[in-house]
């Protein structure tokens, strides 16, 4: 097998038993890279700085990674690549810092090999509003590889790199790890530092990992999981070794499937692939129950009013004063501060910041931004007091499998693609979402797997298993 | 006073709190850094930074509310409040909007028409902004530039009740808080270097009448002589109008020191929506009573029970406690002074007199000269025990101030010493007395005052080293016996 095809832990283990050279490990995954991503256009930059003729074992040393390549998601500062976020007003900026992420990707001896590609700020759920180029699904190659961490799912499908970060606002790791037939999670809010990454919505954003197995999400939950003295809302606890529930075991777990989003109109066959894991994990000795799940209606409208409110300010510095795009031969301040804007903003970040703008200003704050906390309470409370009988929930992951590129131009359609994803950040719960079969048109179908805050280990747990029940093995796209 | 007519004053302070870094970075808050060295990817705002409350500007606000009679909210939170400005990195500034740290307290000042209570409506903690600088004036230079050294320093938001009623109320608040919080250590409230800025709002309305009248709001001023001149201005300029029954429109006016008045800066309809909502960023502030008992005890005597307490265990006039207690280091400087040389009222006279006349001439404040209350005690021991006189004591206090030497070694070194040796003095006196023998006539003719004269002259002969007291009784003696 080629080694750009293996996953993290077996690099691991041949990097161990000496099986294999580092520096073999790095060649391979750039000659992949070379190959295929111009087709996938899964990155944005590559980390120029790696000498891959003088890796070796020796500067590895005692590490948990072993110098084993990752990519990341381009909204996470590096201090030696460009982070541009996909977007044009951050096209040439370098943070002269690194995220939390990245500092303990490197001191546990990662390399960061390059940046994935995205939608602009994260905003979009197909990576086609990435201002630069959208990023093709290896499975298809006229469909979206999902997102807003579309470069990063379709980077690991495409094994060009074993491992890659993301980060999920309202579903942002999952839907494409879905779309690109990869495992996502999305950590519990506050179990990931976000200091580094740039801010979308502060309330809901979470950096996690997208691998080809499970085996590698617990490797790389143990490298990015941890309180952190720059980040307040980062929660400061044990967090466990989440290889130890690397488990073929669900006999013990209680299984929520929700009526409310079975209820909905969604694709068929993404219906009955979830419908058919669930039997089998019924057989495995799960303990499957419908339960009632309330306010899942009101989940999306009240996400994207907190999700813009939060992104109408936090991207209000991109002002053109310090850094980044700054428009030329503007008359005075004002001029400068909105031709910076109108030049540097998509079209769909320029839709949310008015929308988070009209929600939060005076008069309108009541109706839109309070009520939507109040549902964001509601559903915090459905979901804590569902997790007093359940260990999880169930759901697909995405109501249809990958679109074609181009296909959603109503931007309500394309909200309407994170519907089981969004009530998760809201509550700030932890979710998974893995592989689960392929439509009729060879697309990965994806199920998702929520669980009670901080209580990532059964979701591994439960993931690992269903890879094991389901007979998944790692699949490849196959490219031309 | 006006009869017709009821002044409404409010006042909203802002304060520099004086931690030694900032409230949400590790940075510094040095005054007068070159531009931008003060500064990191957190405090610029650089995309993906975060916030972390720095917990002694809230043990510096606690300390302020509990000062000001506040009540400490268990449960506060931090607000975004958004604009877009050059000096503003975030385009948000963390402040916090209804859920200040303390809130409904008040403060008591005495005016010459009575005592009066003033209510603080709330205090809240926020970060300052940055500061553009325009090479030459702003109306010339070519362009703006920021210095972001200033932005995320800790203030402390201090907003008044409409309860003044007269300019002077005014005053007396603003020396009132700005007292109180040198006490407490919080800040240096410098109005120049703007680590105390006031904004007032003034509107006037007919006596008897309980609805308040079109408010105006001042800003910017730079002093308080400047504050309370604008709100005399506006008293005089708001009283016209009415008068005249003219409306008077609500908008934002400054004091024009130059052309003393004030003038019109923006109207309201300028206002800005500041679209506050909760900061995502921090979590929210709770503040138990650990941590208030924690402040109360570490809390410093403020300056109005520091008088009352001189006046009753040092039983010095209420004059001289009100001088004494105006600083915190002033009122060290005494009690320092008094531990080691029990005469409170001597202590205080040389205080009010030397040390601040010489404070003053070098614009000092009590901590910034060298002097100690040791010393200074050690010196009024040295001036009772007769060691130096009165006069000599003057020339070593002068010493000490600028040096901090000990007044043993100045009065060694330069050889100050009174002279007390009875003989060495008597002869002094009868060569006085040879020289001017109309003196002894005088003096025996009941002019009496001839004696200070004559003492005088030893004196001078002795460079003042002459113990004034053995000479004139020498004097007395001899002019009797001839």
């Amino acid at each position: 097998m080629e080694l750009y095809k293996r996953t993290l832990t077996d690099l691991l283990k041949m990097l161990d038993e000496k099986r294999v050279k580092l520096k073999d490990i790095h060649e391979s995954l750039s000659y992949r890279i070379k190959s295929v991503d111009p087709k996938i256009k899964a990155f944005v930059n590559q980390n120029k700085d790696i000498d891959i003729e003088n890796l070796t074992e020796e500067n590895f040393k005692d590490t948990y990674l072993k110098g084993l390549p990752i990519a990341v998601k381009d909204n996470m500062s590096t201090d030696n690549i460009k982070t541009t976020c996909s977007s044009k007003m951050l096209e040439n900026y370098s943070p002269p810092y690194n995220a939390t992420v990245i500092e303990k990707i490197k001191k546990a001896g990662g390399i960061i090999t390059g940046k994935t590609n995205m939608d602009e700020f994260a905003m979009g759920s197909s990576t086609e509003n990435s201002a630069f180029f959208p990023t093709v699904n290896p499975w298809g190659e006229n469909r979206v590889p999902g997102g807003s961490s579309g470069g990063s799912a379709a980077a690991v499908a495409a094994g060009m790199a074993p491992v890659a970060l993301g980060s999920d606002t309202g579903g942002s790791i999952r839907q494409p790890a879905s779309f690109c037939g990869v495992v996502g999670l999305k950590p519990t809010y506050g179990a990931v530092s976000r200091y580094g990454l740039v801010a979308f919505a502060s309330s809901l954003d979470q950096i996690g990992p997208l691998a080809r197995n499970v085996d590698d999400i617990a490797l790389m939950m143990n490298v990015i999981t941890g309180s952190d003295k720059n980040d307040s809302t980062c929660v400061n606890r044990e967090y466990p070794d989440y290889t130890k529930y690397l488990k073929n075991d669900v006999k013990d777990f209680k299984i929520g499937i929700p009526n409310q989003y079975f209820e909905m109109d969604f694709d068929s066959e993404v219906r009955s692939s979830v419908m058919a894991a669930v039997d089998k994990l019924e057989a495995a000795g799960a303990e499957v129950q419908r339960v009632d799940i309330t306010g899942a209606e009101y989940a999306l409208a009240a996400y994207y009013i907190i999700a813009t409110a939060e992104a109408s300010s936090n991207l209000a510095r991109y002002d053109g004063v310090r850094y980044g795009l700054r428009a030329k031969n503007a008359n005075n301040l004002s001029e400068m501060f909105t031709e910076t804007r109108q030049q540097g903003f998509g079209e769909e970040v320029k839709r949310r910041i008015m929308l988070g703008t009209y929600v939060l200003s005076s008069g309108y704050y009541d109706d839109f931004y309070l009520k939507a906390q109040k549902v964001r309470t509601l559903i915090k409370n459905d979901f804590d007091k569902l997790f007093k009988d359940f260990d999880l929930i169930l759901s697909p992951t995405t109501p249809t499998t990958a679109f074609k590129l181009g296909e959603k131009r109503d931007p309500l359609d394309m909200y309407a693609a994170d519907i089981f994803t969004v009530p998760v950040n809201i509550a700030g719960i932890p979710a998974i979402s893995i592989p689960c079969g392929f439509d009729k048109n060879g697309l990965p179908i994806g199920l998702q797997l929520m669980g009670p805050h901080f209580k990532e280990e059964k979701l591994i747990q439960a993931a690992y298993s269903l890879e094991k029940i389901l007979n998944l093995n790692i699949e490849y796209p196959k490219l031309k | 006073m006006d009869k017709n007519y009821e002044t409404i004053i409010g006042l909203e302070v802002h304060v520099q709190l004086d931690t030694n870094s900032k409230i949400f970075c590790s940075c510094s808050t040095e005054f007068g850094s070159k531009p931008n060295t003060n500064t990191c990817p957190v405090c610029l705002g650089l995309p993906g930074t975060l916030p972390v409350l720095n917990k002694k500007a809230v043990d510096y606000l606690v300390m302020t509310g509990l000062a000001l009679n506040c009540e400490i909210a268990s449960y506060s939170k931090f607000d975004r409040k958004n604009y877009f400005y050059p000096d503003l990195p975030k385009a948000y500034q963390i402040s916090q909007f209804d859920l200040p740290v303390a809130k409904d307290g008040f403060i008591e000042v005495e005016t010459e028409d009575g005592t009066h209570k003033i209510g603080i409506t709330r205090i809240h903690l926020e970060e300052d902004a940055g500061k553009l600088i325009h090479e030459g004036s702003i109306d010339k230079s070519s362009g703006s530039l920021v210095d972001y050294n200033r932005t995320g320093v800790p203030l402390a938001e201090i907003v008044s009740e409409p309860d003044m009623r007269t300019p002077e109320q005014a005053r007396e608040y603003l020396n009132f808080l700005k007292k109180t919080l040198e006490y407490l250590g919080v800040s240096d409230c410098n109005m120049e270097e703007g680590s105390l800025r006031c904004d007032a709002n003034i509107s006037l309305r007919p006596r008897g009448q309980e609805e308040f009248g079109t408010k105006v709001e001042l800003k910017n001023m730079n002093s308080f002589k400047a504050i309370e001149k604008g709100l005399a201005y506006e008293q005089k300029r708001q009283r016209k109008m009415i008068d005249n029954n003219e409306e008077i429109v609500q908008e934002t006016r400054t004091w024009d020191e130059n052309k003393n008045k004030t003038i019109s800066m923006r109207g309201k309809e300028e206002a800005n929506d500041y679209r506050y909502f909760p900061e995502p960023d921090l979590v929210p502030l709770e503040i138990d009573e650990n941590w208030i008992e924690e402040i109360k005890d570490k809390l410093p005597e403020l300056p109005s029970v520091r008088k009352k307490r001189f006046i009753k265990e040092y039983e010095i006039p209420e004059y001289d406690a009100e001088v004494l207690t105006d600083t915190r280091q002033l009122a060290d400087l005494f009690e320092e002074c008094v531990e080691k040389f029990n005469n409170p009222k001597e202590v205080s006279n040389w205080i009010m007199g030397e040390f601040l006349r010489l404070a003053n001439e070098e614009k000092m404040e009590a901590n910034e000269t060298k002097i100690s209350g040791e010393l200074l005690g050690k010196m009024l021991q040295m001036l009772d025990d007769g060691v130096i006189s009165s006069k000599i004591a003057k020339t070593v206090f002068e010493e000490m101030f600028y040096t901090g030497k000990d007044p043993e070694d100045i009065v060694e070194e330069k050889g100050l010493k009174q002279i007390s040796d009875q003989d060495k003095l008597e002869s002094l006196v009868e060569e006085i007395l040879d020289d001017n023998p109309e003196a002894i006539e005088d003096i025996k003719n009941g002019k009496d005052k001839a004696i200070g004269y004559l003492v005088g002259q030893v004196m001078k002969e002795t460079k003042g080293k002459a113990n004034p007291q053995m000479v004139n009784e020498l004097f007395r003696k001899k002019i009797s016996e001839k």
